[in-house]
């Protein structure tokens, strides 16, 4: 399966992101069964909460430098950084750099860790070669293109090219699918009425598609989406890709009735 | 025109009430990003002019003064006069003051946000002149004395009958039933009705794409061809431009112009383009007696060396609002200034104030797009989020949010103690909504549970449950 892997096994240091640590963790459990499939192993640090996000599109970014602080010094011993999300693996790897731009110390030490973190299905195709995984998933799906892993980590072809070595999946394109969810991080609060229109829209496009089941590579974007899809009564199941792609898909969709513990 | 900015979230909420406007931004949406995506698929040169472009603006705007001098100075030599404004205040008065000196009656314009930016039409009638937009899309919007909604396309938020219905309403000298619901017709009649108005006209005001140091040249770019008409048949022509349309050569505005109309309208070329160096000489057949540049600084040159510098390199081609998912449903007004969409969330606190204009820069996800399309490559997202500083800083933002932020700031920068609280919060969470997999309401959730459900968590954290696992192993 993997071809041209690095000789060594990598270490990777898991950024499991926070609303995968809370809300969904079968996404951090399915991405570590991926990166071990694809040779790594595959490690957790605990200190480690959020990327920053909240503090920093608010604008408040001394806490955002203090959590940012916290995340590299756990992360800096490792050969790579992979999270199951394209907005906190972009945060890491874009915008770290950019808010110690002008500190002698922490500078060099954000780049170093932004340059070794990827969203998790790029990571897998891009550095590890990956060409297709063992999973079986019956159904068809469609699939949206999360905006910071769409366009400034360039996720697009990867999840796509993996979903197609899925035994029984069939992919139907969603019309749309790199227009924004209305998510937004904290936007989806302050402006409700907005973040509506958009995710109904989406969701009307996704209805649409006649497919059984949707994902994305988000869970912030998934929350949204399965939140909307379920308000109106919506049969589709949604679900993060990483699940589908470790054919872990025992746990009920984002949104269904079913266990907690 | 005075701001409605501060009050974004009830503009956007009558907007995306408004059953008429929907039906326009729904069909401005597709045609925008559809031809602009054809135009740049049959140029492979594109990403590479994009660089040029923005190479060509960044050296502009280090070297501002020295260009802008030399504009002034090839201006003069060639006949022309170059007014210096720093305030919207002293554009007007400068604008009056050379109308006066003719006893202009009317005054012909072609589109210009700067015009819109200083409020000139309002401030022309009250000195007792007419201003007539010349432009179809400026001119309904006249006539129905609304703002524009869109800076290149201002009537976008109307639709086809909205347009026949201000038309019978102020051309009541024409038959009422002569049939008006095709676009040519509606078309023909502002033709007809402008006409005249265009020979009249003593003073003709334009704006300008760019400003030619090399040459003191102001150019335009039009569709309609109401500019030509607006800047050759008065006896004045005044050019109305703000400080950072300056390019240093002819050739550098052929660059930036080969991105302009692509990147707006999905044209290759927009349909006239014309370059005006000064006033008629004698051997000239046509144009007009006195030729003004008014340059307009209004905050412009406090960006320079600022973090919002690179916004200067903006060409007005509404490529970032034709893509935004946000303009695209609340449509311009919502914004409430002449700039709407991510160019206007930057631009417009730097304008009227992040006081006056704080919610612009909040109202993005942040997906980026805008960005994306942007042919100058400013990075809006960016700029917003300095917005978003400055306002966190000045403590702008509401009370309530603040302190929600700070409260999950403190756990976020000490995971120990934020593992152990969220452990409890989403086990008792996970408990509750384990029966039907979400909440229809939450406490402290209102904002996202007024539209959506809140999915359940699955109950044990991720930590957790690694934890345990690796013990266990």
């Amino acid at each position: 399966m993997v071809e041209e892997a690095p000789q060594k096994k990598p270490r990777v240091g898991l950024f499991v992101t926070c609303l995968v640590d809370l809300f969904r963790p079968s996404v951090g459990f399915a991405a570590i069964r991926l990166l071990e499939q694809a040779g790594c192993t595959v490690e957790v640090p605990e200190a480690q909460t959020c990327c920053g996000q909240p503090a920093y599109n608010s604008g408040d970014f001394a806490d955002t430098k203090d959590i940012a602080r916290n995340t590299i010094r756990a992360f800096e011993g490792f050969d790579y950084v992979v999270a199951p999300s394209g907005s906190c693996a972009g945060m890491l790897r874009e915008h770290y750099a950019e808010l110690f731009k002008e500190d002698a110390e922490w500078g060099p030490r954000a780049h170093h860790v932004g340059h070794r973190t990827y969203e998790l299905v790029s990571f897998l195709v891009d550095v590890m070669g990956m060409k297709g995984v063992e999973a079986h998933f019956d159904g068809t799906v469609t699939y949206h293109d999360s905006c910071s892993g769409l366009r400034e980590l360039g996720v697009k072809q990867q999840p796509r090219s993996l979903l197609g070595s899925v035994e029984g999946l069939k992919l139907k394109e969603l019309p749309g699918a790199e227009t924004c969810c209305g998510f937004g991080g904290t936007f989806c609060i302050k402006y409700p009425d907005i973040s509506d229109r958009m995710v109904s829209d989406k969701a009307d496009d996704i209805v649409k598609t006649g497919a059984e089941t949707l994902l994305a590579g988000d869970l912030g974007c998934l929350l949204n989406m399965a939140g909307k899809l379920k308000r109106r009564g919506e049969k589709v199941q949604v679900r993060h890709v990483a699940e589908v792609l470790a054919g872990m898909t025992d746990q009920p969709a984002i949104g269904e009735p079913g266990r907690g513990s | 025109m005075q701001p409605t900015s501060h009050s974004f979230k009830e503009n956007a909420h009558t907007a995306l009430h408004d059953e008429r406007l929907q039906r326009a931004l729904g069909n401005m949406r597709a045609g925008f990003q559809d031809k602009r995506r054809a135009a740049i698929d049959k140029l492979p040169e594109f990403e590479a002019l994009r660089d040029q472009g923005r190479d060509i603006k960044n050296h502009t705007l280090a070297h501002l003064d020295y260009y802008l001098e030399r504009f002034e100075r090839r201006v003069t030599e060639n006949g022309g006069h170059v007014h210096w404004a720093r305030t919207p205040q002293e554009a007007r008065e400068k604008i009056l003051e050379i109308c006066r000196s003719v006893e202009a009656k009317t005054v012909t314009k072609g589109k210009s946000m700067i015009a819109e930016e200083i409020a000139l039409n309002d401030f022309l009638e009250e000195s007792g002149i007419e201003p007539i937009e010349t432009d179809l899309g400026e001119y309904i919007i006249q006539i129905r004395k609304e703002p524009p909604s869109h800076i290149i396309a201002p009537a976008v938020h109307l639709n086809q009958s909205d347009v026949e219905e201000s038309f019978r309403k102020i051309h009541t000298d024409l038959p009422a039933d002569r049939p008006l619901s095709e676009p040519r017709q509606l078309l023909d009649e502002a033709r007809a009705k402008l006409r005249n108005r265009f020979i009249k006209a003593d003073v003709g005001i334009t704006g300008a794409n760019f400003l030619i140091a090399e040459t003191g040249s102001t150019v335009i770019v039009t569709n309609e061809g109401n500019g030509d008409l607006t800047q050759t048949l008065p006896r004045i022509h005044i050019v109305l431009a703000s400080l950072e349309k300056t390019v240093p050569t002819l050739e550098d505005a052929a660059t930036i112009m080969r991105l302009l109309a692509r990147s707006a309208t999905g044209q290759e070329m927009s349909v006239y383009t014309t370059f005006s160096t000064g006033p008629r000489r004698p051997e000239d057949l046509d144009g007009p007696e006195q030729f003004h540049v008014v340059l307009l600084d209004n905050g412009r040159s406090a960006m320079l060396g600022t973090e919002f510098q690179e916004m200067l390199r903006c060409i007005r081609c509404s490529a970032c609002m034709n893509h935004c998912p946000v303009y695209s449903v609340v449509g311009g007004h919502a914004y409430g200034w002449v700039y709407p969409g991510p160019m206007g969330a930057v631009l417009t606190p730097t304008l009227v104030g992040v006081e006056e204009a704080g919610h612009l820069p909040n109202a993005s996800t942040f997906c980026g797009r805008c960005e994306s399309v942007c042919p100058m490559r400013i990075p809006l997202p960016k700029m917003m989020r300095h917005w978003r500083k400055r306002e966190y800083e000045r403590k702008l933002s509401p009370a309530p949010y603040r302190s929600g932020l700070a409260l999950w700031a403190f756990f976020a920068k000490r995971p120990a103690l934020y593992q152990r609280l969220t452990g409890i919060a989403m086990k008792l969470l996970g408990r509750f909504g384990r029966d039907k997999g979400r909440f229809r309401s939450l406490p402290l959730a209102g904002g996202w549970t007024s539209v959506r459900d809140m999915p359940a968590p699955q109950g044990r954290t991720f930590q957790e449950l690694y934890r345990e696992k690796k013990g266990a192993a």
